[in-house]
């Protein structure tokens, strides 16, 4: 049962993410990055990590709301079309294109890399595993554990208020 | 009988179906109740002339939506378009999954073991609840947006802006309440409020969070865009908002899913603060969920009274009573519970 939920689950998540960047129409990108982080929390429940799956999807989809406004009322394309002429040029021309071309093959190669290098992490059905991810207690005691990842994670947040804050400044000047 | 067909999983079965179809009956129970508060409040007959006091109003506006024409504007993108109601009601029925709404029971021995009276029983239920809840606005926003139609958008965009801004101050409230029963699970948190003090005195958290209760509320109405927040939908600015261009069953489907988060929030709003089925009546075991589904009811009451009495209230007023009080608010709220169960308690 659990060997066909992952593969369906796998399935939908692949598709999903192939399909964002085949979309003309930014607002279905939008909306099937929201299926492939669905289909990303359903594996995590497969894993019995819950609370990393709840996790996901208030974390993304809060985030995606965000995307979306921007989608909505900055970009106000309804279609993206092929670009022409200079931008063309710029973005599509023959230099930057074997460049991605180069970029991607790097990329599949690593991932057969890892790949091939798997086998000793968790793996699906080891559910001994699953205690240790699932508790929300043993999750919380190694974030703010000082001999855990506590400068990380309070380091990070500074960071990301640094961040909100800039973005609010770098807003308001514009009104002005 | 099929071996894996245990009584177990027939009764698991039957919780579900029983949920589902109650959630609906109760939308439809909600639309007469509505109907009728609001005749109250101004005075007037309301409903009476299908059924026996108008009882059977709100089967009568189900048959007219089923056979009204499904419409769909002509530059309205034709996928999204049907698929954001359906969002919406999704998610609405999706959430009440996890509300547990009774104490464990074996159906008066039918079952060895007794099992939880809920649809899923998931250990970090108020998480799934809080991120369905939040899939929830997906439904309004696409149905903004796919309309093709200012108001529509308009409509969308505030629901989103709206939810966006009262999720925080929502999910901070639990989170003092998470605190104090020391678990994520309803059903936890629920048994944590089983007792009396004094003999007669409930131990509702109500009692311990007066603060984080109205919090909840308010940012419970905010979510579910009622009155006095209903500015996703305000008639006099907005047409109808975002359902402006939805006609028959996909209108009837936004219909249904705003009432199912009433329920739900309200359901919810019983776990958390008002004991669940735990109070202030001792019921007989097996009957405890009545309790909850009167305090509910209670509930769903004071939300259709208020949406009568209140006038709505100004956008930048929604926006200002939103950052400026509730948030500071539930911020204060939650530093006060954490020190006390950090430093008093424990």
């Amino acid at each position: 049962m659990d060997t066909v939920f992952f593969w369906l689950l796998s399935a939908v998540a692949i598709v999903a993410s192939l399909l964002v960047i085949a979309q003309r129409n930014p607002m279905y990108s939008v909306l099937l990055v929201i299926v492939s982080f669905g289909a990303l929390a359903g594996l995590y429940v497969l894993l019995d990590a819950s609370f990393v799956a709840v996790t996901q999807i208030i974390i993304y989809a809060g985030a995606i709301m965000v995307l979306f406004l921007f989608v909505v009322m900055l970009l106000n394309v309804p279609t993206e079309d092929p670009p022409t002429g200079y931008h063309a040029r710029l973005l599509g021309g023959a230099g930057p294109r074997r460049a991605g071309a180069a970029l991607s093959v790097a990329l599949l190669l690593e991932l057969f890399w890892a790949l091939t290098r798997m086998g000793d992490g968790p793996s699906l059905g080891d559910k001994d595993m699953g205690a240790a991810v699932s508790s929300v207690r043993a999750i919380g005691l190694r974030l703010f554990d000082v001999q855990g990842y506590a400068f990380a994670f309070e380091a990070t947040s500074v960071l990301i208020l640094v961040a909100m804050i800039g973005a609010i400044v770098l807003a308001r000047r514009e009104s002005k | 009988m099929p071996a894996f067909l245990t009584p177990e999983l027939i009764a698991h079965i039957a919780l579900i179906l029983v949920v589902f179809f109650a959630l609906q009956i109760s939308a439809a129970v909600l639309v007469y109740m509505e109907r009728k508060v609001a005749a109250f409040v101004q005075q007037r007959y309301g409903p009476y002339l299908v059924g026996p006091r108008g009882l059977l109003q709100p089967l009568a506006d189900i048959v007219k939506l089923i056979f009204k024409e499904e419409l769909r504007p002509k530059a309205a993108d034709t996928v999204l378009f049907y698929v954001a109601p359906v969002l919406s009601a999704m998610a609405a029925f999706a959430a009440f999954a996890v509300v547990p709404f009774g104490a464990d029971t074996t159906f008066f021995g039918l079952l060895d073991h007794p099992i939880h009276l809920a649809a899923a029983d998931v250990n970090v239920g108020l998480l799934v609840i809080f991120a369905i809840t939040s899939m929830g606005v997906y439904g309004i926003v696409l149905a903004g947006w796919s309309s093709n139609n200012k108001y529509s958008l308009l409509g969308g965009l505030r629901a989103s802006a709206q939810m966006i801004s009262y999720e925080v101050a929502y999910g901070l409230s639990f989170a003092a309440v998470i605190l104090l029963a020391g678990s994520l699970s309803l059903h936890t948190i629920v048994d944590q409020q089983d007792g009396y003090w004094l003999h007669f005195i409930p131990k509702w958290y109500l009692f311990i969070q007066p603060l984080g209760f109205f919090i909840f509320l308010t940012a419970g109405v905010a979510e579910t865009n009622r009155a006095p927040f209903d500015f996703p939908e305000a008639e006099q600015e907005l047409v109808a908002g975002y359902h402006t261009e939805y006609s028959s069953m996909s209108f009837a489907l936004f219909f249904l899913a705003e009432y199912v988060n009433m329920v739900t929030v309200s359901a919810v709003a019983t776990d958390l603060f008002l004991g669940g089925w735990h109070g202030p009546l001792p019921l007989p075991a097996g009957f405890e969920w009545i309790q909850f589904f009167a305090k509910t009811f209670l509930l769903l009451f004071f939300y259709i009274w208020m949406r009568w009495t209140l006038p709505r209230y100004r956008y930048d007023q929604l926006m200002e009573f939103g950052w400026k009080w509730l948030l500071p608010a539930a911020v204060l709220n939650l530093l006060v519970t954490a020190f006390v169960v950090a430093f008093v308690i424990g």
